[in-house]
């Protein structure tokens, strides 16, 4: 491709073929004049190939719809394609056929003869395989209009399940690479990092830093050579909008760095990604070799003049490595050990160099911005956090997935109506966000509008945008225990307040959960977070003991039972558990006392009501799993 | 594991691997990520080889490799388990999960069973949180898990 004719040439193929697919999409069509050049196809069958939908069997599926097509001679005029991440992963494997857009979800292969024959050749909808909040009272909604998709605004995730995404020319079809030839012809690299600043976009990774103002720094370092990094080791547990990213629209991402490279004044990129995402590699990969095919990667791009490259860099499985001066060590083949900031990495990078640094979701949002303008972005959101975010909604919710929303959406729209709220009629007790770095928030602030400044005054922070509900099964207690123990486990150990601080406050807290603890260790938590918060030398140890912090700070109380009564009111620390028959309940029928390892349940069969001996009891809980009465009860 | 994986075999594949990647910058990281691949671990005399064909330090290799956790120095079983322990797998209940396969494989958390057929691991979230709670038997995943799927799945192998 050596010219921005040809790019748009390209475009004008591309649509046409996958027009059959934007009626129902994008608010971009073909014209009608244009539709009545009809080809061939009249069905394309997406098939979601996230990561999520790949664990549940999505290969069958496709093998599946093949064969049924080939069998009925269907592959001319019905196409299958194996699209990234819908964002539903809880319906998952799902299927999406168009023009109608009709949602299927959690398909088996078995179904697939019914849907190809009933729905695909006679035009019937296959009902029962329908997403449950796709059909009420016999009205059948197409996918994007069901409760879960309608209250989203997709940007970094507009093409995550429209588009085939081993395929450079469906990408281009809809407006791909249109940004990049827009900078390279018609603007400076002043002005794009002038449009940047103005968009008001900020790093999606955690820290919120204004995009534009990396750029500028990057653009005004004085260096022979200057990188453009991508950060796609995404190791917040719980998170995981960037895999989703470069698993759907791995185009977007490399758009975007070429547009960085232009405006920054650099020709070489690397994309740190973590190797535990495989697909993500491979089409990231496969798009860069299809990128670098077509010339849109490599050198004199589209006729401009413009060099850029890409390479991948794999990670080995350390968290730290997201914080970026870490990833830079990683990159250059060292140990990932953070360095200290200043000098930043935008004056002395990968090898000393200049090196601009963003993540995934940063960059997909670039070529929107450019095509669409600053203000258009700027437009969505709230004052200080402009556009949108996605979330990993995950935990005990119902809708577990992908959603991308204007910051400014409270956290209850989000846990509730797009998230379908909690599942088996729990009750709601905190949403954690943030990551490991982040914190515990209670139910009197659902109502708050999410953006970077009001999760900070709540004492959390966006991180990367996982979101884990959890209800009144979860012990907080437990979880902050669980956040340290990860903290522990990734510490770098370079520095000492986070090497043995976050190890002495892991065993304070496991003291705690044995029942073990005093009034006096609250105290020595809260001044040991402090010490460690302001004494760390990166992000990973200075927002280590968050968790911690957010849990003492809005579930006092919840520490308090444990450490005064000895109790875990959730149920969860096992050294504070008691397996009870409730007497009432009990139908004296004696399966539990068989099923008890240790033979500590007396009872006569038939006669006596069940009793569980304490001093001799476990805590395995078998007898409770056993009972068919639910007459056994922990707390 | 009596297999003997430091064959001559093996150490050619490694020798083009690295002459594939001598003189790209920062080659180490990419050749230890094949080095594990070729050989399931990376043993001293791998990173010995590695040390005189790339000319970096021995005492840096060990540093690196010894860092990540992708990294091992002994072989791992025939099937490696792991149970995920991010936080959405984590409140969905995966620690009974993985006490489970512990249990049933003989193998414990980062180890390996004392027939070398199976390792353990809990593993950092592998961002399949919306089948929580999810365990992997080398590239198999199994999602939306209750302990009492756990026999059935290590029965499988």
């Amino acid at each position: 491709m050596k010219s921005i004719q040809e790019l748009e040439q390209a475009c004008q193929r591309g649509l046409e073929k996958i027009n059959i697919r934007l009626n129902s999409v994008d608010e971009k069509h073909i014209d009608k004049s244009d539709e009545d050049k009809k080809h061939k196809e009249k069905n394309h069958v997406m098939v979601c190939g996230g990561t999520g939908c790949t664990s549940s069997g999505c290969q069958k599926i496709i093998g599946k719809l093949d064969e049924e097509l080939k069998k009925h001679q269907l592959t001319e005029e019905i196409k299958v394609i194996k699209t990234g991440c819908f964002g539903l992963c809880e319906a998952g494997p799902i299927i999406i056929t168009h023009p109608d857009g009709t949602f299927y979800s959690r398909v088996n292969p078995e179904d697939i003869e019914k849907i190809v024959e009933n729905h695909l050749i006679e035009g019937n909808i296959v009902k029962d395989l329908l997403y449950k909040g796709a059909i009420k009272q016999d009205e059948i909604k197409p996918f994007h209009e069901v409760d879960f998709y309608k209250k989203q605004k997709r940007v970094a995730l507009r093409n995550c399940g429209a588009i085939d995404p081993e395929n450079i020319y469906e990408y281009i079809a809809l407006d791909g690479y249109k940004a990049l030839a827009k900078v390279l012809t018609e603007m400076t690299p002043e002005g794009v990092i002038d449009e940047m600043k103005r968009s008001g976009l900020r790093g999606r990774g955690g820290g919120g830093f204004p995009a534009g103002l990396k750029w500028d720094f990057t653009a005004k370092a004085k260096g022979d050579q200057k990188y453009v990094a991508c950060n796609a080791d995404e190791g917040d547990p719980g998170a995981f909008m960037d895999r989703s990213v470069l698993e759907g629209d791995p185009h977007a991402v490399i758009e975007a760095m070429a547009i960085a490279a232009y405006a920054v004044g650099s020709d070489m990129g690397y994309v740190y990604i973590r190797a535990e995402y495989p697909i993500a590699v491979s089409r990231l990969q496969i798009a860069i070799d299809q990128a670098r095919e077509i010339g849109l990667l490599g050198k004199d791009i589209l006729g401009t003049g413009f060099n850029f490259d890409l390479e991948i860099r794999l990670g080995a499985g350390a968290f730290v490595c997201g914080e970026e001066t870490a990833l830079i060590n990683s990159i250059e083949g060292k140990r990932g050990m953070p360095r200290p900031r200043p000098p930043f990495p935008a004056h002395k990078g990968i090898w000393n160099k200049p090196t601009l640094l963003n993540n995934v979701e940063t960059y997909a949002n670039v070529p929107q911005i450019i095509l669409k303008g600053a203000d258009w972005f700027a437009n969505m959101g709230t004052e200080k956090s402009k556009g949108t975010k996605v979330f990993a909604l995950g935990g005990k919710i119902n809708n577990t997935g992908l959603v991308e929303i204007a910051m400014g959406t409270t956290l209850k729209e989000v846990i509730y109506d797009i998230g379908g709220g909690i599942p088996n009629g729990k009750k709601f007790k905190a949403v954690q966000t943030g990551g490991p770095s982040g914190g515990c928030i209670p139910a009197n602030y659902l109502e708050t509008p999410i953006d970077y400044d009001n999760l900070i005054s709540l004492g959390s922070m966006m991180g990367s945008g996982g979101m884990i509900v959890m209800d009144e099964d979860n012990c907080m207690v437990d979880i902050a225990r669980f956040f340290l123990d990860f903290t522990v486990e990734e510490s770098c150990g370079k520095c000492t307040p986070c090497r043995e601080g976050t190890k002495r406050m892991l065993e304070i807290l496991e003291r705690i959960a044995d029942g073990e603890g005093e009034l006096s260790d609250l105290d020595k938590l809260q001044s040991m977070a402090k010490t460690i918060k302001s004494a760390s030398l990166c992000g990973l140890g200075q927002t280590a003991p968050n968790p911690v912090l957010s849990t003492l700070h809005y579930f006092r109380h919840e520490y308090e039972a444990h450490v005064k009564d000895k109790k875990c009111p959730a149920g969860v620390c096992q050294a504070l558990l008691q397996y009870m028959v409730i007497p009432e309940l009990c139908k004296k029928c004696g399966i539990c006392a068989k099923k008890c390892p240790t033979s500590c349940i007396d009872g006569v069969k038939g006669k006596e009501v069940y009793v569980i001996r304490q001093e001799d009891c476990v805590k395995c809980g078998a007898c409770m799993a056993a009972c068919p009465f639910k007459a056994i009860k922990k707390g | 594991m009596a297999k003997n994986i430091l064959t001559e075999e093996n150490f050619l594949r490694l020798h083009k691997t690295i002459q594939l990647n001598r003189g790209k910058k920062g080659a180490l990281m990419p050749v230890l990520h094949e080095a594990q691949k070729i050989f399931g671990c990376i043993p001293l005399e791998v990173q010995k080889r590695i040390s005189e064909e790339l000319g970096v330090p021995l005492s840096e290799i060990y540093g690196v490799v010894t860092f990540y956790s992708q990294f091992t120095l002994e072989p791992r079983g025939e099937y490696v388990i792991g149970v995920c322990l991010g936080t959405a797998c984590y409140v969905k209940n995966a620690q009974p999960i993985l006490d489970k396969v512990a249990e049933l494989t003989g193998a414990s958390v980062g180890g390996t069973s004392p027939d070398g057929k199976f390792s353990l691991e809990a593993t950092r979230c592998i961002g399949a949180c919306g089948l929580a709670p999810v365990l992997t038997v080398n590239e198999d995943v199994y999602g939306r898990l209750v302990v009492g799927d756990v026999p059935g799945i290590v029965a499988k192998y």
